[in-house]
């Protein structure tokens, strides 16, 4: 508004008048609207990458006995975390307690909502005096814990009991998914660094991870790294599928997949994008990447079995997107466009060594490759989101002092942050690896892990859920 | 009388039920079948797992003929299903010793 032009004094003084309540706001900021239903779009494209998207693109790679059974792990498994989510793992994930877990603070989401005054809780985003609703933040994170678990699911198929699996999920997202999620992610949010004290006080509260400087946009060591690790714990507590090696087990429907992993990189602009919190520059330079980093990685993977395995494939296209997207999670909003198109061209041939050459020498039957792409395209995005976040290669750069408004931006240099980048890699991978093989560990010996032999080789389809996918 | 099966490609059929049917033949059985002759099969890859297809898909077609048509039916078969390439089918001949019309009861060439 230009008080300009309102030459008449008394008009002046009238519009004054006016700011007079608006200015009692000022101190005290309210969400923005296009933020609001930024996320709340986010948040629903995330879901849809859970269902149907992961449960079309995993179900595709299956033999056509074990199909629903795939669609009802990742169904119920989603509906599980989700319940869990609101039940405790916000509360434990992202409420200040110590470096590795929250509080009790916000069970069952409590204080989100005061029904009585009818106001919200809000949360913090990366912008001073930009509030979310925290209900908001809630749910977003809901669906990245939800879809975490089921990319797990991909090394245990077409052999596990769905009680196992529900077991599982409880133990591992509990002890895995939400003190990775509070390690990497929690802090206290830009209002509350106002001097150096409050920095010291704040950075103290924060995740431990965190506290290292380590960046991660999207998700590149909470989901990743850690969902495709414990799979490949899974898949070797669990062992090989009957007849592995000896009887062909090809995808039964490849259409699935590829729908499966287009309705993933659609969603996957809720999951990048929307992890910036806010409708802003930050989200549109991570919905840029999302695009251009998977569409170099389709490339990238295709080109490289077409020369190294002689043909190119639709499994191939459709792997490369997925491993596209994975690696460019981390880095999403923290890369400028030069790093979206490395990491999109370097992750496809690497991704496709990770479902060949490296699954041949780790030896497990990680049957939907959950570690040759999510932990190691997960790795490689994480790794080198440290390097290409420098603003000399087209990086954004990194808030290196929160307490000034706006924070400045800087970089550590590229060995110092591949540093703190290897160390939160390292911490994560160990981590998930521990609690997912005690975990998997702990269902074996109370309800077992895999459905008997006849069930297996009849498919789970009829044998764990009455009903089969397709009538002949 | 004699049964006629034969193996041939699936693609060739239509082209195999006209000219038995100008021969003469009056009927058809027809069964869509996998297997192997000196045709190769192919190999799949996913990913990093190779699967070799041995068993291509052919299809079988059985006729039963009165004596007197069977060098016309198996000429018409042959002519019909040739392409000329490795992977052609094969056409085998068997003494029928029975047939039965179910309808009319009739038996003999009568039924066929």
């Amino acid at each position: 508004m230009k008080i300009s032009i309102l030459k008449p004094l008394s008009l002046l003084v009238g519009l004054v008048a006016m700011l007079g309540p608006m200015l009692a706001f000022a101190d005290d900021p309210v969400p923005n609207k296009g933020d609001t239903a930024w996320m709340l779009t986010s948040t629903a494209l995330v879901l849809l990458m859970s269902v149907p998207a992961l449960g079309l693109f995993y179900g595709g790679l299956v033999r056509s006995k074990n199909m629903l059974s795939v669609l009802m792990q990742v169904f119920v498994g989603f509906s599980l975390i989700t319940v869990l989510w609101c039940v405790y793992g916000y509360s434990f994930a992202f409420t200040a307690g110590n470096p590795f877990f929250g509080s009790t603070d916000r069970l069952f989401l409590n204080g989100v909502f005061d029904a009585v005054k009818g106001t919200f809780a809000l949360g913090a985003t990366f912008s001073k005096a930009t509030p979310m609703y925290e209900i908001v933040f809630v749910a977003f994170q809901a669906t990245f814990a939800a879809i975490t678990c089921c990319l797990i699911l991909g090394s245990i198929v077409e052999r596990i009991k769905f009680s196992a699996v529900l077991l599982f999920l409880v133990i591992w997202f509990t002890f895995s998914y939400i003190p990775v999620a509070h390690m990497v992610w929690f802090w206290s949010g830009p209002d509350a660094y106002t001097d150096a004290a409050s920095a010291d006080t704040n950075n103290a509260l924060a995740g431990l991870i965190w506290q290292w400087g380590a960046l991660d946009f999207a998700g590149g060591t909470v989901v990743h790294i850690n969902a495709g690790v414990a799979g490949l714990v899974g898949a070797f507590v669990l062992g090989k599928r009957l007849g592995l090696g000896k009887e062909s087990m090809p995808p039964h429907s490849l259409v699935m997949t590829m729908i499966g992993a287009s309705l993933l990189w659609f969603g996957w602009f809720g999951f990048n994008a929307g992890s910036a919190l806010e409708a802003n520059g930050s989200a549109s330079l991570a919905f840029m990447n999302t695009y251009l980093a998977t569409a170099c990685a389709v490339l990238s993977w295709t080109f490289a079995e077409w020369i190294f395995k002689g043909k190119p494939s639709m499994l191939g296209a459709a792997s490369g997107a997925v491993a596209g997207l994975v690696a460019i999670t981390p880095a999403a909003g923290n890369v400028g466009i030069p790093g979206a198109f490395v990491i999109g061209l370097v992750v496809g041939p690497l991704c496709l060594w990770g479902c060949t050459g490296l699954k041949k020498l780790i030896g497990a039957d990680d049957s939907l490759d959950v570690f040759g792409v999510h932990a190691l395209g997960g790795i490689f995005g994480a790794l080198i989101t440290g390097v290409f976040n420098d603003p000399a290669l087209g990086g954004p750069g990194l808030v290196t002092d929160w307490t000034m408004n706006p924070p400045t931006v800087g970089y550590p240099g590229e060995m110092a942050q591949l540093i703190i980048q290897a160390k939160a890699v390292g911490l994560v991978f160990v981590w998930t690896a521990v609690v997912a093989f005690i975990a998997f560990y702990i269902v074996k010996l109370t309800i077992g892990l895999r459905v008997p032999e006849e069930q297996e080789r009849e498919g789970l389809d009829i044998s764990s859920h009455g009903e089969r996918a397709y009538t002949d | 009388m004699k049964l006629i099966t034969a193996v041939i490609k699936p693609f060739k059929l239509e082209d195999v039920r006209q000219a038995l049917a100008e021969a003469g033949v009056q009927g058809l059985t027809v069964t869509e079948v996998k297997g192997f002759g000196r045709q190769k099969g192919h190999t799949e890859l996913y990913r990093g797992a190779e699967y070799t297809v041995d068993f291509v898909p052919k299809t079988k077609i059985e006729a039963a003929v009165p004596d007197s048509l069977l060098d016309q039916a198996v000429e018409a078969i042959i002519s019909a299903a040739g392409t000329g390439s490795i992977g052609d089918g094969k056409v085998f001949v068997f003494d029928l010793v029975h047939a039965v019309r179910i309808r009319t009861g009739e038996t003999g060439d009568a039924a066929l």
